[in-house]
């Protein structure tokens, strides 16, 4: 009744063993790392709250709005789990989320489960924590733009992830998957941006310490700066490259005759993939994405200046 | 709010209930990648497959259509697979001309399009026999026994205890908003889209904080019943001699049918 099967959750059967194992693997070494790192900087007084920040993004996925069209603006929870825990501890309490979330509602498989933690839990805390951080000792009114950025981008780049895995496994063509996912998460992502931001100026007006520089950096250093501006550029600079020659990442595919080769030994493949386009009228949808983002960074500095006028009394 | 709202454990007393949560976890996993490295079009072995998945069914005493009448979940996933019918590898089945745009079906995509819906459609059938089987914190228990991160499986046994607690505190919020809510008839409701998006922000932010204090709370309570850093259970979890030969017995079924699978 309260969870509808978000469209990121990929269940079994649709990737293949291949692309699922590297994926648990790339999810097995980022979670062991986060592991370690809590441990180390963490008391067991941090248990039971990241526990109960686990339980609290299951419950605050049912807190929705109305957007348009019935569709609802619906959380999903990695950017703001980030920031306000930290990265190392953002990304364990994604694994526990998306871990539930398969084995009680099967939303989501086990055997790709890795992939799905690697696109929710990993992906999001990796762009939403690094470009905050980047932020993270300026005003609330940055921040929260920042913020509101990262969990759109993040959103967005969880999106793009799932529609390369279920094209590299030959469970989906590009053409049809990736236009498909972008265009329904640009609104779900839209929603994520404005209730991150608004969560957080709450967070800021009523309990500022939680939210102070040392606190949200433990375990951040500069280095989660980088990763989140590569990873984040890594998402911007592919998605329209993808959707605006999805014909074109295809008769790669077909050239290499790597649907037939993506269900048995899609091995081979990966070395010789390359990304042989970088014309001039790529350029233009490059630019395309660009503009829409600066669009959106405008909307979100003006929510922020809205939401930073109205403090009731500080 | 009860738990049960949530867990999809069915009480019952049946052989698959009395398992160890090891073995069932362990043959669930299996099965799910028996199914995902079967050939595509291998109807034979996808079939003994389903079989094994009535077996498991009756002999959990849930009747045979359980785990099929709440498989539904996969159906939305399907629609992100039928581009695959139209894969242009294989030999052309039709041709369907909608307006503008030829589609062409092909023999392999159309045996690709099923098998994909076969597999995730068995799997979860498995996933869910899994659960309604057994206990969540026994399932958690198990995964300990698995050598899962103790720091995970602490994790995870305290987000499935607080589910409950802090859906009921969403639910009061969300009852508090529509209380507050009028809407007239033959007039929009709420305000602009930025402002409802506002106020669902601040009350997850509001939620965050409960969630946060509460946190704080049991802590306290915990250290003052002597809580050391991990939870204990009074399960004995020993495999018994009925456990193991389930668990070869199933391992054994599972090769049978790869064997079907690849050897023609």
């Amino acid at each position: 009744m309260l969870l509808s099967p978000a469209p990121l959750h990929i269940p079994d059967g649709f990737l293949t063993p291949f692309i699922s194992l590297v994926f648990w693997g790339a999810t097995m070494i980022m979670v062991g790392l986060a592991i370690s790192k809590t441990n180390k900087t963490l008391g067991e007084r941090q248990i039971p709250l990241m526990g109960l920040m686990a339980a609290f993004i299951f419950a605050a996925q049912m807190l929705n709005f109305p957007v348009a069209g019935g569709t609802s603006g619906h959380f999903l929870g990695g950017a703001l789990a980030a920031i306000v825990l930290g990265p190392w501890a953002g990304i364990l309490v994604m694994t526990a989320v998306i871990a539930v979330q398969a084995l009680l509602f099967q939303d989501g498989g086990l055997l790709v489960m890795g992939a799905n933690i690697f696109n929710m839990g990993i992906l999001t805390v990796v762009i939403g924590f690094g470009l905050y951080r980047m932020v993270i000792h300026r005003k609330i009114g940055a921040r929260l733009v920042a913020a509101g950025l990262a969990s759109w981008l993040a959103t967005m780049a969880a999106a793009l992830l799932t529609s390369l895995q279920l094209w590299l496994s030959g469970a989906s063509r590009l053409e049809i998957v990736l236009p498909a996912m972008l265009g329904v998460h640009t609104p779900i992502g839209l929603g994520e941006a404005l209730i991150t931001v608004a969560a957080l100026a709450f967070i800021e007006r009523t309990r500022p310490d939680l939210l102070t520089s040392e606190k949200a950096a433990s375990g951040g250093g500069r280095g989660w700066i980088i990763a989140g501006i590569i990873v984040s550029l890594l998402a911007v600079l592919l998605s329209p490259l993808a959707s605006g020659s999805p014909d074109g990442l295809e008769r790669v595919a077909e050239n290499l005759g790597f649907l037939e080769i993506g269900q048995s030994a899609p091995c081979e493949i990966l070395p010789d993939y390359t990304i042989p386009f970088l014309g001039e009228t790529h350029l233009s949808t490059i630019i395309a994405g660009m503009v829409g983002a600066l669009v959106l960074l405008g909307l979100l500095i003006l929510l922020g200046r809205s939401l930073r006028k109205s403090p009731p009394h500080t | 709010m009860h738990i049960n709202v949530f867990d999809h454990y069915h009480f019952q007393d049946s052989l698959i209930h009395r398992l160890d949560a090891r073995v069932k976890a362990a043959v669930t996993v299996a099965f799910i990648l028996s199914n995902a490295i079967l050939p595509d079009g291998n109807w034979l072995a996808f079939a003994v497959a389903w079989l094994v998945l009535l077996l498991g069914n009756d002999l959990s005493r849930l009747g045979l259509g359980y785990t099929f009448k709440r498989s539904y979940i996969v159906l939305p996933f399907v629609l992100v697979a039928i581009s695959v019918i139209f894969s242009p590898l294989g030999k052309p089945l039709a041709q369907w001309h909608l307006g503008f745009i030829t589609l062409i079906p092909t023999n392999f995509g159309v045996a690709r399009f099923f098998s994909i819906l076969v597999r995730s459609w068995l799997s979860v059938q498995m996933a869910i026999l899994l659960v309604a089987t057994t206990q969540f914190p026994d399932l958690i228990h198990a995964f300990e026994h698995l050598r899962l991160p103790r720091i995970l499986t602490t994790i995870i046994a305290f987000l499935y205890r607080y589910l409950f607690v802090l859906t009921d505190e969403a639910l009061r919020l969300l009852r508090a908003r529509e209380a507050r809510s009028a809407s007239l008839q033959g007039r929009k409701r709420g305000g602009r889209l930025t402002w409802r998006a506002k106020v669902t922000g601040s009350m997850v932010g509001q939620l965050f904080l409960r969630s946060y204090e509460r946190s704080d709370r049991i802590y306290y309570a915990m250290l003052g019943r002597g809580y050391t850093g991990h939870l204990r259970t009074l399960n004995p979890h020993a495999m018994t001699r009925l456990d193991w030969l389930a668990l070869i017995l199933s391992l054994a079924v599972l090769s049978f049918i790869q064997l079907l699978g690849w050897v023609r």
